[in-house]
């Protein structure tokens, strides 16, 4: 699939940034604000996609994409399950329990695990998304080939 | 508020109807898209701005794969000629609709007024679960300390509908 105008590929270099740091702010402030890991992670995979859909398959060497994003989000999900696993070594031997400090309830750093669980599952739900995407289009180059 | 919804879901069924009976497959998409904002307006009035973020930016980027998926292979509907099962099919559908109807109008006699819940599960939740959890944004505190083990799954989902789309479309093995 080719790029689009130039107009097009301006503006995505204008927002696609923004996109990005708007999910990350979603991400890290999920346990404050609405939103969360899986809101999160859909944006930044769209930011993602924005940029792949506006510049064409051939900006980027998908294959390797692919590689990384699929790899991110095996690692994202591992820590998932390795948070959720500490939590029968520390605390309350219960697991998914949240063993790490509260905090005041609506700062940033508060909620003990919650906002890393956010950050981990955001990562994980990027990298399946973007991993879905990236692998149609593949699949599409190589059959029109 | 309940009007607005209400209005709201009608152009959404119009939708959904329009998308069934479309004769250009890029309007039944377009129309299907309807469907998917007009559940946006009614998650945002239903005051669930989390699920509200979540579907916006999921319909958006289905609607994108959709849409190049029909450009990419065809616009026309595949039209089948009716025979004489599509008459027995469209009994059976309607005894069907009558009959999920009669059992609708059973059970919403029993139903509460919108925004009042008699679950007595939910006002344990919601008393005192920013203390318990030290999140104040009270649905990421169910999702990820009362429910976290939902959440794990539905993450491990997502992981495994990313091996599949993988696995089926062999992108090492093809070389």
């Amino acid at each position: 699939m080719e790029g689009m105008s130039t107009i097009v590929k301006k503006i995505t270099q204008l927002v696609a940034g923004l996109i990005f740091m708007y999910g990350i702010y979603i991400i890290m402030h999920g346990h404050i604000s609405p939103g969360g890991g899986f809101a999160g992670g859909a944006i930044v995979a769209g930011a993602f996609i924005l940029l792949i859909l506006a510049f064409g398959s051939s900006a980027l060497n998908l294959k390797k994409e692919v590689g990384g994003s699929s790899n991110t989000e095996s690692v994202a999900i591992l820590m998932v399950a390795v948070l959720a696993l500490m939590a029968l070594i520390f605390g309350a031997k219960v697991f998914l329990f949240n063993f790490l400090p509260k905090g005041t309830p609506g700062e940033l750093l508060s909620a003990g695990v919650i906002p890393l669980y956010n950050l981990f599952i955001g990562i994980e739900v990027a990298g399946a998304i973007l991993t879905i995407f990236l692998a149609l289009v593949i699949f599409k180059e190589e059959s029109s080939k | 508020m309940e009007l607005t919804i209400s209005i709201i879901l009608g152009f959404m069924i119009i939708g959904a109807i329009y998308a069934l009976h479309a004769k250009d497959l890029l309007s039944a998409v377009v129309a299907m898209g309807f469907v998917g904002y007009g559940l946006v307006v009614c998650f945002l009035l239903l005051k669930a701005p989390d699920l509200a973020i979540v579907q916006i930016v999921v319909e958006t980027i289905t609607l994108v794969l959709m849409i190049a998926v029909v450009l990419d292979s065809t616009r026309d509907e595949i039209t089948v000629k009716p025979d004489r099962r599509a008459f027995f099919q469209r009994i059976a559908g309607f005894i069907i609709f009558a009959g999920l109807l009669y059992f609708f109008v059973l059970a919403i006699a029993n139903l509460d007024p919108l925004g009042e819940h008699s679950l007595r599960m939910s006002e344990s939740y919601v008393n005192g679960a920013a203390e318990k959890t030290g999140s104040v944004n009270l649905v990421t505190g169910v999702l990820f300390d009362f429910r976290a083990f939902d959440t794990l799954g539905e993450a491990v989902i997502l992981y495994t509908a990313a091996l599949g789309v993988l696995t089926l479309l062999r992108m090492k093995g093809k070389k």
